[in-house]
C-alpha cells in the first residue's frame, strides 16, 4: 500500500490549466523530490495535497484513507514553507508547541484560565513541553527556544520550522523550497541534515524545489514536472541517464544537455556527425523531425583528425576538476557544450578549430512532441548494408 | 539636540514648524486662557492671554456643578468603548474573510464596503432616526452605539493590513490544526496590534468628539455625551458664561489630550502604518 497517492489531479486558474492530470504514488518512508522550473505547478500540487487549495478533479489518498475533501487540519500533514511561516508573536518553543497544543488539548482546555482547572491538564502540558524540548535537542536549537523569530537568523528559523513540522509525527511531510532562503554554504549543509532527519523519522516526504542539485542529491525518487504535467518519476540516476522526455533531459543536468534538431534518414537512422543511431521503431518515416540530445560529458573534443563535427571553440570555463568547452558548430551555427577533463582540455583555446564527437551509446533521440524514441548505435558498415541491401 | 546642530537651514525649518504649531495650538491656548478669566475680563476690549484675576477655581467649580460632568464623561467612555469593541469584533473577522478567504460574494462585499465608505452618516441619519423612533430606542445607549457598530472604515483599514500578512502564515496555522476563528484569535489578532491601535485612535477620537448624531437621538441629559453636554451647558447659562464654558471644554478634551500625549509614539506609528491622515 502506498503511503500517499495522488490520482489524476487537475487544477486551473481562470481557465488557465496549471495541473493537467498529475498522478503520483509515494511508498512508506520514501523521499520524493518534485522538481521543475518556476510556474510548473509544483507548489500548487503541494498545496492541493496539503488541503490549502482544492483540485478541480482527482483524488487524494493518504495512508489508505480518501482525503480528497478533508480539511487541511484533518489530513495530518506537516509542511515547511519557503518563508518558514513561523508565528512572529510566539517564541521558538511556543511555535514548535502549536501543533501539539492544537491536537492534544481540547477546545475547552485551550481556554486561557479555565483550561488550567481541568484535571489532567498539567500532565498533558508537561508532555508537550517534553516533546518540544526533545525535538529542539535533536535539531540543536535548544538555546533558541526563548527567542522570537525576529531575533533569529535564516538558518535558525529554518530549523524551528522543521521542528514545528516534525514534532507531531505527521502522516506526510511536505517541504516547499525550504532551503531557497539560505546562503549557499548553509544550503549544502542543511540538505544533508534534512536527509538524515527524514531517515530517522521515516515519514514519507514530498520535497518541492527548482534546484535540480537538491532534487538529485536528496531524493529516493525525482518527479520532474513541467508545464503542469508530471513528465517522469524515477530514481535520480534514471532521470539523468534515461530521460523519457526532451524537457526532462533539458531541465536536469548541469551544464545543460546539447540538443540538435535533425531529421530521420532512410532506414530509420539518425546521424550526428559521423555517429549514427537506428531507431527501434523502424516504421518512423524518413524526413520526420527529431531532436538529438547528448550530455556534455559524452562529447569528446579533439584538435586533430577528420572525424566528428567541425567546430570552433567559443569559451572555456575552468572548474578545477573539469573544463566546460563551449563550441560553435561550423555547419549549422549551433553551440555544443563539452565537459572534458583538464588533461583532455589542455592546449585548447578560444577560437581554435576542433572536431566534436558524440558517444553513440549516449545519444538520446526525441520525437517532435518531445517523447523519447528508443535508439541504438550502429556502425557505418551496418548502415551502408541497410541502405544498399 | 545641542546648539551646535543649529545651522541656519535648521533654524528656518524649526521656526516655520514652530509657527505652524502655534497657529494650530492658538484656539487651545485661547481656551486655556479664557477658562481662567472672569466674565468682565473676557469682555474687555484689550486682548490679553494672561487673566487679570485668576478665575480658574470659580470657573471649574461652575463647570462641574452646573451640569453633571461625571455623567457626561462616563457616557462618553461607555459609548466610545462599546462602539470600539463591537467595531473591532465585527471588522476583524470580516476583513480577514475578505483578505484571505475565497468565497463567491467576496467581490460583491468589496463593492458594498466601498459604497459604505462613500455614504456619509448625514445621508442615513433621517431613516435611522425614524427607525429608532419606531422601536422606541431613542434616548438610549443603543441609539448612540448601534449605527456605528459596523465600521466600513475599520473593515477597509484591517483589510489593507491583513492583505500584507503572508498567506503562508495562515496556511501553516491551518495545517497546525486551527479552525478559522482559531486563526483569527491566535494568529491574526496578536499580529494586528498596530492596526488595532491605529483604528482605536481614529474611532475613539471620532466618536468622543461627535456632536451630530447624539444631538439627533438624545434629548435627555442622562445619555448625553460630552460634546452634547457642552451644548446643554451653553443653553443652561443664559448669559453665555464663556469662562465656565471653556473650563468645561477643557475637562472634556482633557482625556483625549492625555491619551494622545501618553500614546504619542504609537499614534504616529499607527498613522504612518496605515498611510492615512486623520
Amino acid at each position: 500500500m502506498s503511503a500517499l497517492s495522488l490520482r489524476n489531479i487537475e487544477k486551473s486558474f481562470g481557465g488557465n490549466p496549471i495541473l493537467k492530470g498529475v498522478t503520483l504514488d509515494a511508498a512508506p518512508g520514501e523521499f520524493i523530490a518534485l522538481v521543475g522550473p518556476s510556474g510548473c505547478g509544483k507548489s500548487t500540487l503541494l498545496r492541493i495535497l496539503a488541503g490549502l487549495e482544492t483540485a478541480d478533479s482527482g483524488e487524494i489518498v493518504i495512508a489508505g484513507r480518501d482525503m480528497t475533501a478533508a480539511h487541511a487540519a484533518d489530513r495530518n500533514i506537516a509542511m515547511v514553507f519557503q518563508s518558514y511561516a513561523l508565528y512572529p508573536h510566539l517564541t521558538a518553543a511556543q511555535n514548535i508547541a502549536v501543533p501539539l497544543v492544537m491536537r492534544r488539548l481540547t477546545r475547552a482546555r485551550r481556554l486561557p484560565v479555565l483550561g488550567r482547572m481541568i484535571p489532567g491538564q498539567r500532565k498533558t502540558v508537561a508532555g508537550i513541553h517534553r516533546d518540544v524540548r526533545e525535538m529542539a535537542a535533536s535539531l540543536k536549537i535548544d538555546h533558541l527556544l526563548d527567542r522570537k523569530p525576529g531575533q533569529m537568523s535564516g538558518g535558525q528559523r529554518q530549523r524551528v520550522a522543521l521542528a514545528r513540522a516534525m514534532v507531531r509525527r505527521p502522516a506526510v511531510f511536505l517541504m516547499d523550497e525550504p532551503l531557497s532562503n539560505l546562503d549557499a554554504n548553509l544550503r549544502v549543509h542543511a540538505r544533508g541534515e534534512i536527509v538524515d532527519l527524514h531517515r530517522r523519522a521515516g515519514v514519507p516526504t514530498l520535497y518541492v524545489t527548482h534546484d535540480q542539485a537538491e532534487a538529485l542529491s536528496m531524493a529516493d525518487r525525482v518527479a520532474v514536472m513541467i508545464g503542469g504535467s508530471l513528465l517522469q518519476l524515477a530514481s535520480p540516476q534514471v532521470i539523468y541517464e534515461d530521460p523519457q522526455h526532451v524537457e526532462v533531459a533539458k531541465f536536469i543536468g548541469q551544464p545543460r544537455i546539447n540538443l540538435i534538431a535533425s531529421k530521420v534518414e532512410d532506414g530509420a537512422t539518425v546521424a550526428l556527425g559521423g555517429t549514427r543511431c537506428r531507431l527501434a521503431d523502424r516504421t518512423v518515416a524518413a524526413g520526420s523531425a527529431v531532436t538529438l540530445g547528448v550530455r556534455p560529458e559524452f562529447v569528446t573534443v579533439s584538435r586533430q583528425g577528420n572525424e566528428g563535427l567541425p567546430a570552433r571553440v567559443e569559451r572555456l570555463e575552468f572548474l578545477g576538476s573539469e573544463i566546460i568547452v563551449t563550441c560553435r558548430l561550423d555547419a549549422i551555427g549551433e553551440t555544443m557544450v563539452a565537459k572534458v577533463t583538464p588533461a583532455d582540455g589542455a592546449g585548447l583555446s578560444a577560437g581554435a578549430p576542433v572536431r566534436l564527437e558524440a558517444d553513440p551509446r549516449h545519444i538520446f533521440v526525441f520525437s517532435k512532441d518531445g517523447g523519447r524514441l528508443a535508439a541504438a548505435p550502429v556502425s557505418d558498415a551496418v548502415v551502408r548494408e541497410a541502405l544498399h541491401g | 539636540m545641542t546648539s551646535l546642530s543649529l545651522t541656519p537651514g535648521r533654524l528656518i525649518r524649526l521656526s516655520i514648524l514652530g509657527f505652524g504649531a502655534l497657529v494650530f495650538l492658538a484656539p487651545y491656548i485661547f481656551m486655556v486662557s479664557t477658562a481662567g478669566k472672569a466674565q468682565s475680563d473676557i469682555f474687555t476690549s484689550s486682548l490679553s492671554l494672561v487673566p487679570q484675576q485668576w478665575f480658574y477655581v470659580q470657573n471649574f467649580a461652575k463647570a462641574l456643578s452646573r451640569v453633571s460632568m461625571g455623567t457626561l464623561l462616563m457616557n462618553g467612555v461607555i459609548v466610545c468603548a462599546l462602539i470600539l469593541v463591537i467595531q473591532v469584533v465585527i471588522a476583524i473577522p470580516c476583513a480577514y474573510a475578505m483578505a484571505k478567504l475565497k468565497f463567491r460574494a467576496a467581490r460583491a462585499m468589496m463593492v458594498l464596503v466601498m459604497l459604505g465608505l462613500l455614504v456619509p452618516i448625514h445621508a442615513t441619519a433621517l431613516p435611522l432616526y425614524v427607525a429608532f423612533d419606531r422601536v422606541g430606542a431613542l434616548n438610549s445607549y443603543v441609539a448612540l452605539v448601534a449605527p456605528f457598530t459596523i465600521s466600513v472604515f475599520g473593515i477597509f483599514l484591517f483589510l489593507q493590513f491583513f492583505r500584507a500578512m503572508p498567506d503562508d502564515l495562515i496556511h501553516a496555522a491551518r495545517l497546525d490544526g486551527m479552525s478559522e476563528p482559531g486563526i483569527i484569535a491566535r494568529v491574526i489578532v496578536p499580529n494586528a496590534w498596530p492596526a488595532i491601535t491605529a483604528f482605536s485612535i481614529f474611532s475613539v477620537v471620532a466618536h468622543w468628539n461627535d456632536l451630530y448624531w447624539p444631538l439627533i437621538v438624545v434629548a435627555n441629559q442622562a445619555y448625553a455625551t460630552p460634546p452634547l453636554g457642552l451644548l446643554y451647558f451653553r443653553a443652561a447659562e443664559a448669559g453665555d458664561d464663556y469662562g465656565a464654558l471653556m473650563a468645561a471644554t477643557l475637562i472634556i478634551t482633557f482625556p483625549l489630550v492625555a491619551a494622545f500625549l501618553f500614546a504619542q509614539k504609537r499614534f504616529v506609528e499607527g498613522i504612518t502604518m496605515t498611510g492615512l491622515k486623520g
